[in-house]
């Protein structure tokens, strides 16, 4: 019966491994603190040029008294400032595509292993087209071809990131269909959606949670990637992709414009990763594997 | 073995025809309607009610569907607007470029991960595995475009070791496919030896053994031949994964293959373009999936069977 244990009993259970879940968490909280402080601290205007402080090295002053700690880029502006609402786009972009992603994914997975027959087929068919393509081709595709902004930018993230929740999800409910008190529930006159609701998907949860970790890791560097090729959110709103690839030119004299925001980036994801891996560990089900 | 073939080459045309389906919807979905998309933003009102009727776009959709299935058949995508020329033909002189690129990061992928990880389970818990397991988390965790960015301003800025974009000569690809190769290398790394472990403690690790072999012997002797079932696996769904991420390698390193070629497309709505290279790519990777389904089935004698 272990299995009915929650989610949070698992995770306090586990407290005694300290440092492994904790400093992850810790840094992936200090990312979230700044992305949602940072902006209403600093006043950054993303759009604003200052030409006269082009091109400033770490450290040093600009022209209107303050500091630029990781420098300027070529039209001027702080890239601390650029790093920290990057912070908030990749956090916020990245929240809600996983979101979706899982919601639609556990939906989709849940339902295909519930009833089976060929609603199970034709929706596995439809995951096995769906990989046929590399994830960032299809973000692409979609990203490119369809308006810019903020929907198109999470429509095309979410496209594909929502086949591994369906897998899971899919393989979760399977085993699960067989056990004795979904068979008696079924017996019982239980309709589907009740069945769903109450005896499947609460099993189903857990594995999605660790899943959903590492899927956020991995939007947040599609999300950067789009960005850097031009085609995520529109220039007007900083991004870290958009910085590294505006530092691209500058490589030679100005190397911490490209450089800082891959760091950001790294460091997050490294985080998210490790914490996901001690949430797959909790949480049990193996998370996306190569097989 | 032969009727497995059938299943698995009807299977891989199922996925064709969906994915052929889904570029479809994507491109009917699209704002501004295919032939004003295919022509590009100055095409005036006769030359897009031309092609409207030309294309058949003005009749029902099951129709054009059909149409664009059978033209999808035939490797007719119609013409770039931009490129003057077939889109497939723009694709498929890029082609080359891209599988250049993808099969040199493929090969050091493989060759460095393979030995990374024979070490690393060989002698588990020794410096190399533990090096290897940090350097497997963050190689995954760095944005592709960015390792190619440091790597340019080191290798090429710096040190000026290397050219920093464009293609030509053998100095050309290092960089492009030393980015590439990277997260790669990591998958494989980890698998090799996690594959590498579990065979070592299998009961014929432990009768070469007894026979006298030491364990060098029994590790490259039977155990790799074993533990490449699963790197093989790995290695062909991966491709995918190669392929999409040589997409924006191509863009930092101004390599002139697909990659480059899709994402101008894309930006300047040249759907011929995009269909044609979206599609020719799916195909590669279901016939990569196809190959390596085979050759996992003629090294693994139990899947040929059933059994395992």
């Amino acid at each position: 019966m272990s299995e009915q244990i929650g989610v949070m009993t698992r995770l306090r259970a586990a407290r005694k491994h300290g440092a492994a879940l904790w400093i992850p968490l810790g840094i992936v909280a200090a990312y979230v603190v700044v992305a949602a402080v940072g902006p209403l601290v600093i006043g950054y205007d993303h759009v604003a040029t200052a030409v006269a402080d082009r091109l400033l090295s770490p450290g040093s002053t600009t022209s209107d008294g303050g500091t630029a700690w990781l420098g300027t880029d070529g039209l001027g502006r702080d890239v601390a400032s650029q790093i920290v609402y990057g912070a908030r786009t990749s956090l916020i972009i990245a929240t809600v595509a996983v979101t979706i992603s899982a919601l639609v994914g556990m939906t989709v997975g849940a339902l295909a292993g519930l009833v089976g027959g060929w609603v199970d087929v034709v929706l596995s068919r439809i995951v096995d087209v769906l990989l046929t393509f590399p994830g960032v081709l299809l973000a692409i595709v979609v990203a490119g071809l369809f308006a810019r902004g903020l929907p198109t930018v999470i429509l095309s993230l979410s496209i594909t990131a929502w086949t591994p929740f369906a897998r899971v999800a899919r393989n979760v409910t399977l085993s699960i269909k067989e056990r004795e008190w979904v068979s008696a529930a079924r017996l019982m006159g239980v309709r589907r959606p009740a069945l769903l609701v109450r005896h499947v998907l609460p099993f189903v949860v857990p594995p999605m949670v660790a899943m959903a970790t590492l899927e956020f890791a991995l939007v947040v560097l599609a999300e950067a990637g789009l960005s850097f090729l031009g085609i995520g959110l529109p220039s007007g709103t900083p991004s870290w992709g958009q910085t590294v690839a505006n530092g691209k030119e500058y490589l030679a004299t100005a190397w911490w414009i490209s450089a800082f925001p891959g760091i950001a980036l790294f460091v997050l994801v490294v985080s998210v990763g490790l914490l996901g891996d001690q949430l797959s560990a909790r949480l049990g089900r193996n998370r996306r594997s190569p097989l | 073995m032969a009727r497995m073939v059938l299943r698995r080459l009807a299977s891989a045309l199922v996925v064709m025809w969906g994915a052929a389906s889904l570029i479809f919807v994507v491109i009917r979905l699209a704002p501004g309607g295919p032939a004003l998309v295919l022509l590009g933003p100055d095409a005036s009102r006769e030359e897009v009610d031309a092609l409207t009727t030309r294309l058949g776009l003005d009749r029902s959709l099951p129709e054009q569907y059909l149409h664009y299935l059978l033209d999808v058949a035939r490797l007719d995508f119609g013409d770039s607007y931009r490129l003057d020329m077939p889109a497939m033909e723009a694709v498929l002189s890029r082609l080359p470029a891209s599988l250049e690129l993808a099969a040199t990061a493929a090969v050091i992928a493989v060759c460095a991960g393979l030995v990374l990880g024979l070490v690393a389970g060989y002698r588990r818990g020794g410096i190399v595995d533990r090096v290897t397991s940090a350097l497997t988390i963050g190689l995954q965790a760095f944005p592709t475009f960015w390792v190619g960015i440091m790597l340019i301003l080191v290798f090429a800025l710096v040190l000026r070791l290397l050219p920093s974009s464009g293609a030509g000569t053998p100095q050309h690809i290092i960089l492009p496919a030393v980015t590439l190769s990277l997260p790669f290398t990591a998958i494989v790394a980890r698998l090799t030896r996690s594959s590498v472990v579990e065979e070592m403690e299998e009961p014929y690790a432990a009768t070469a053994r007894a026979k006298g072999l030491n364990d060098r012997q029994v590790l490259l002797g039977h155990v790799l031949r074993n533990s490449l079932t699963p790197v093989l696996t790995v290695v062909a769904l991966q491709l995918g994964a190669l392929i999409g991420g040589a997409v924006v390698v191509e863009n930092v390193f101004a390599w002139p293959g697909l990659g480059s070629l899709i994402v101008s497309a894309v930006s300047n709505r040249d759907y011929a373009v995009v269909q044609a290279a979206a599609l020719t790519i799916a195909g590669i990777i279901v016939l990569l999936n196809l190959l390596a389904d085979l050759a996992t089935a003629r090294l693994d004698p139990r899947i040929r069977v059933g059994a395992g």
